[in-house]
């Protein structure tokens, strides 16, 4: 029990990093392809911020007020581990800026051969030369 | 290709997962992630920033060069999007073209009732995209979360009024330009520190410019300058990629 307890989350994550990498790997579509990529960086994503728990700590914003009165005993036990919130804050943001340029490439892609199918794709690119 | 894919996609999971009995347990406070510096940015990051929230303060202090190259990340996908829609499209597109002429777009039938609760959503969005800004010092929030809401409720105009209405007043010509304002804005702040005699984005050098404020202070001041660079950015990266990928680059016909 306590052994599902400690890291059935884990299990989690890789079940979702599989689904996103046979889409990455297995669909022809390349939308598909790039939900394939998304959700295996939600499963990245997941994983980081679920490091930073600890058992009986809270969100990591300090309970001080606004500079009224001395600032309270700070001990770390307190407050999660921030660093997995502040890397993945920027990696999400970053994400969507990079899912926005692969959509644009598949659009021009679209627009050139009239297709989203990458097989359909590589012939039409092999029968031209 | 599918069968090889399949098997490729269980050898991967089942590394990991036998990886994953290595692991320190889930929740556990004695883990080695929580251990070592984070105890140390959780103990002292407030006597040295005087932000509560330590999120912004590891974001736009102690890890002030990663946030930094992030927003160059993110006004790079910006400039990419340009690049790659913008562009003239190329000869077998062309052809295609001649052969079936687009036809022209239309312009969508007006809905009094979503432009009303448009007009009505439009100005809260923006404040709270403003507080998030200003108020993510104490609570959960940021330049990168301000910049998406502020981004989000331009894009909620492109959408209830149609492409065109909404880039005649917010121009292709404005919000290039402040995708690389931002990111000038967050150097630029650097290098005043660097001309102060402090280091590349060391906060205290600016307290030449702020005279009477603790060191403590002006380094919560800074963290929100550089915040509102990173706001400009990414609103306006996000609405980009918006405008150009909803009009194939265009920017003729929205949604």
């Amino acid at each position: 029990m306590n052994f599902i307890e400690s890291s059935f989350i884990y299990w989690f994550f890789v079940i979702l990093l599989m689904i996103g990498l046979y889409g990455a790997i297995a669909k022809v579509n390349l939308v598909k392809k790039l939900i394939g990529l998304t959700i295996f960086q939600t499963a990245i994503i997941l994983f980081y911020v679920s490091i930073g728990q600890k058992k009986g700590a809270g969100i990591p914003i300090l309970d001080v007020g606004h500079g009224h009165g001395p600032p309270p005993e700070i001990t770390a036990a307190q407050y999660i581990n921030p660093l997995p919130h502040v890397l993945m804050l920027t990696a999400i943001v970053v994400g969507v800026a990079t899912v926005g340029v692969a959509l644009a490439v598949i659009q021009r892609l679209y627009a050139e051969y009239g297709t989203v199918e990458e097989d359909e794709i590589l012939e039409m690119i092999v029968t031209r030369e | 290709m599918k069968r090889f894919a399949l098997l490729f996609t269980f050898l991967v999971g089942g590394l990991l997962l036998w990886g994953s009995t290595d692991f320190p347990d889930w929740n556990d406070p004695e883990s080695p992630a929580s251990t070592y510096v984070s105890n140390l940015y959780i103990t002292q990051a407030y006597e040295k920033t005087h932000v509560p929230n330590l999120v912004s303060a590891i974001l736009a202090d102690y890890r002030n060069y990663d946030t930094m190259f992030e927003t160059t990340v993110v006004f790079t996908a910006g400039t990419a999007i340009f690049l790659i829609l913008r562009l003239p499209l190329g000869p077998l597109a062309r052809r295609r073209n001649t052969e079936h002429p687009e036809a022209e777009p239309q312009t969508l039938p007006r809905d009094p009732i979503l432009e009303m609760a448009c007009r009505v959503l439009f100005p809260p969005t923006h404040l709270f995209g403003l507080y998030v800004l200003t108020h993510g010092h104490y609570s959960p929030g940021g330049g990168f979360q301000a910049g998406v809401i502020l981004g989000a409720s331009f894009i909620l105009l492109a959408i209830a009024f149609d492409l065109r209405a909404t880039l005649s007043r917010l121009p292709e010509g404005l919000f290039k330009p402040l995708t690389a304002l931002g990111v000038a804005f967050y150097v630029g702040i650097g290098v005043v520190c660097l001309l102060l005699g402090k280091n590349f984005l060391d906060y205290e050098g600016l307290r030449a410019i702020f005279s009477g404020i603790s060191p403590q202070m002006i380094r919560s001041h800074g963290i929100l300058l550089v915040e509102c660079g990173v706001t400009v950015t990414v609103s306006a990266v996000i609405f980009a990629i918006y405008t150009n990928l909803v009009s194939r680059g265009n920017h003729r016909e929205g949604l």
